[in-house]
């Protein structure tokens, strides 16, 4: 293995034995995360995520495969990587009848950094965290925000190398989100933090520099977004059609028209020449007495590419 | 230099465990509703029980039929009132109407002497037929314990009989042991006897109820997750949590001592240091098991409904209220599983005998073993995964 890698999966499986029978919450997954990136692992709900990030912090066994932080083993060298990174569990999990302060000495104690270094780094973090004024304050009386922010604090209190974030900015309102991915933002360009984010938001996605897309515990694509975004066939066609149910009926079947998605009340459609394929569908529309407005192309973004990639996924396995 | 690695390994464990003590204390301390509960419900407990338990046991009805009517005969019945355990308010001519009498409820023990008593005492083979209203476990433990002091004060020798009335349960083979209870207890008093082995009940439900609902409540809502991705190993997050524990539990345990002999008047008659050693076995044993039921309860009332099931098996086979000796073997074993069947006898031994290590060592050795045993128990079941 290579020292550029800080974390890897190769063929991971993890099955869960339940009542109903096995689970199979990840299938096969193979990853590598390079020193210095932010990787997002991007999937929607129940795709595997979590379950991931446990196992390759040994927090649960893995069913087979392997996987390894910083080149030492989840199962085997469990202890190694645990003093070595920085996680923050996808539900708020620091102790709420502790304040803001004695959760950040608790594990500054626990990860073994010295009493000088916590008088430095705890008041940096807390400043950094935008907690300083809220030293006193218990950790469950925090906002969502806060709570999300003081996680990040305490996870990064021993100078980790990697941190492992899962869906670090659940129930965040959207000021929060940003401010707390400028966080990451510095803390990457600063200190070179190697950063693993679990998300099912496209708009996080966007800004890692690789992402996996995880669907069903399987890992069903991987790459920086720009390519992830190339995997799609086809020019991407946008417009609000005057009676929307029809209107998607009508387009569904037409040639050309690749893929068909729908956003809101507007209609996204891949298709293979927009020049050509743009006169087609508002004259088969018009037809119908539906009127178009505002149709245009549109850069896809990260949300198209992986309901597109989905979508091709579920057909193959279904055997369409 | 290996030596060096396990230098700082011990000492970064140790920051590592103050580290989970100084944070369980914190939130000991926070949560003041909880603490004060913990410490004050034992005494209340201790207070109704001490009572609920005891008020049954004296001023029994008590029938009697005596054959001889000699002066012998006549003294025992009087030995039987001044007990203060019978209340003789009914003489019958035979022992057929003692059963009537204890089957239509007028009495619930009834004495038979049979013909010359005095005679037989002379000779040093008098028997006494003692029938007792099995559907009562109160009045069959302490009437027979009784009854035994008192015959043997008279030389004679005790005959058992039980009567289930209709529908009462059969509470099987007679309390062999109480006649020990007895012999240590001259005063008849029974808050000797109640207030010790109550004391280490309470205790132990506190240790038990304690432990496993803070490891549970970890678990419950999802801190055990943050912690256990730290560099903590499960031993260290035992220890760190089990300590606060210790403390609580011994500072109960020394409440309800204190309480029972400033308001019940149990003197504390034996070795104090012993009795520490001992009961922080004790109490470890409990916190173990608490341990153990953390590892099979999901949910915090899952934990609270096991701890009281819990209780309620150590209250009844542990020989707090229930002699042991007549249980049938499965149910003894299960008692046997219970630390409490064992601080049972050594607190009694302690507190109320004032005996030392020489009486109580069996008892004392098992406790230790069950304390090892159920702290290895735990620390196997307690894993650095979550699954
Ligand atoms: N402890 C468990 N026992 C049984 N099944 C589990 C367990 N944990 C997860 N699963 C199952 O494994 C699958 C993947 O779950 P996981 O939590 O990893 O998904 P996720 O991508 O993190 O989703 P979410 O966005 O909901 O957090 C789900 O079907 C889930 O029900
Ligand atoms: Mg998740």
């Amino acid at each position: 293995m290579s020292d550029d890698i800080a974390i890897c999966t190769q063929d991971l499986v993890k099955r869960f034995r339940t009542l109903r029978g096995m689970v199979t919450a990840v299938n096969g997954v193979t990853l590598q995360v390079r020193r210095g990136e932010t990787y997002g692992l991007i999937g929607p709900d129940g795709a595997g995520k979590t379950t991931t990030t446990r196992v390759i912090l040994g927090l649960l066994k893995r069913t087979a495969g392997e996987s390894s932080v910083l080149g030492y083993d989840s199962m085997r060298n469990t202890y190694e990587i645990r003093e070595r990174v920085g996680y923050i569990a996808q539900q708020f999990a620091l102790p709420a009848d502790l304040t803001v302060q004695e959760n950040m000495r608790f594990f500054a104690d626990i990860q073994d950094v010295s009493a000088e270094e916590q008088q430095r780094r705890i008041p940096e973090l807390l400043e950094f965290a935008g907690l300083t004024h809220f030293t006193k304050r218990l950790a469950g009386r925090l906002s969502g925000g806060m709570k999300k922010k003081l996680a990040l604090a305490c996870s990064l209190v021993h100078e980790p190398q990697v941190v492992l974030l899962d869906e670090p900015t659940l129930g965040v309102d959207p000021v929060s989100r940003r401010e707390f991915w400028n966080l990451l933002g510095n803390l990457r360009a600063e200190k070179g933090l190697t950063i693993f984010v679990c998300t099912p938001y496209m708009d996080e996605a966007e800004r890692c520099s690789r992402v996996g897309l995880m669907y069903q515990g399987r890992l069903i694509a991987h790459d920086s977004p720009k390519m992830i975004k190339r995997l799609v066939p086809g020019r991407l066609l946008e417009f609000t059609p005057s009676n929307f149910v029809p209107a998607r009926q009508i387009v569904t079947g037409m040639e050309g028209v690749l893929e068909v998605q729908t956003y809101g009340v507007m209609l996204h459609l891949f298709v293979d020449d927009v020049a050509r394929r743009r006169q087609e569908i508002a004259g088969a529309l018009a037809a119908q007495g539906i009127t178009c407005v505002g149709m245009r192309e549109i850069e896809p973004r990260m949300e198209e590419a992986f309901i597109s990639l989905i979508r091709r996924q579920s057909d193959q396995s279904h055997g369409v | 230099m290996a030596r060096d690695t396990v230098f700082g390994g011990a000492r970064k464990s140790w920051k590592r465990v103050s580290a989970l003590m100084r944070k369980e204390f914190t939130q000991l301390l926070r949560d003041w509703r909880t603490l004060v509960m913990i410490l004050v419900a034992p005494l209340l407990e201790m207070f109704l029980l001490a009572y609920a338990v005891s008020l049954t046991v004296d001023h029994i009805p008590t029938v009697i039929a005596d054959l001889s009517l000699d002066t012998r005969s006549r003294d025992f019945v009087n030995a039987l009132e001044i007990s203060g355990f019978f209340d003789v308010d009914l003489y019958v001519a035979d022992e057929s109407e003692v059963i009537r009498a204890i089957d239509e409820g007028r009495a619930r023990a009834g004495v038979v002497i049979p013909p010359d008593f005095s005679v037989h005492i002379e000779r040093g083979d008098a028997q006494v037929l003692l029938l007792l209203d099995g559907s009562d476990a109160f009045t069959l433990q302490s009437g027979y314990g009784a009854a035994l002091a008192i015959a043997q004060a008279q030389a004679t020798e005790l005959m058992m009989e039980k009567i289930s009335r209709r529908g009462a349960f059969d509470i099987g083979q007679l309390p062999i042991s109480t006649s020990t209870r007895i012999l240590y207890n001259p005063d008849m008093d029974d808050m000797t006897f109640i207030i010790p082995a109550l004391a280490a009940m309470l205790v132990q439900v506190v240790a038990v109820g304690m432990t496993a609902m803070s490891v549970v409540r970890e678990r419950e809502v999802g801190t055990i997750e943050q912690l256990l991705v730290t560099p903590v190993r499960p031993l260290e997050l035992i220890v760190g949590k089990l300590t606060p524990n210790i403390l609580i539990a011994a500072i109960d345990l020394a409440c309800v001592i204190l309480f029972g002999n400033l308001w019940f008047g149990v003197a504390f008659k034996g070795d104090l240091w012993l009795f520490v050693w001992l009961s922080l076995v004790f109490i470890i044993s409990g916190l173990g098991l608490g341990l153990l039921v953390s590892t099979v309860t999901r949910t915090q009332k899952e934990a609270q409904q096991a701890t009281a099931v819990l209780m309620l098996v150590a209250m009844m086979l542990s020989g707090f209220i229930y002699p042991r000796a007549p249980m049938p073997p499965l149910v003894r074993a299960v008692g046997n599983l219970i630390p409490l069947t064992y601080f049972n006898n050594i607190i009694r031994g302690i507190v109320t005998k004032g005996v030392g290590l020489t009486f109580i060592w069996h008892d004392t050795l098992v406790l230790i073993g069950y304390a090892i045993l159920v702290m290895l128990l735990a620390a196997l079941t307690f894993k650095k995964r979550l699954d």
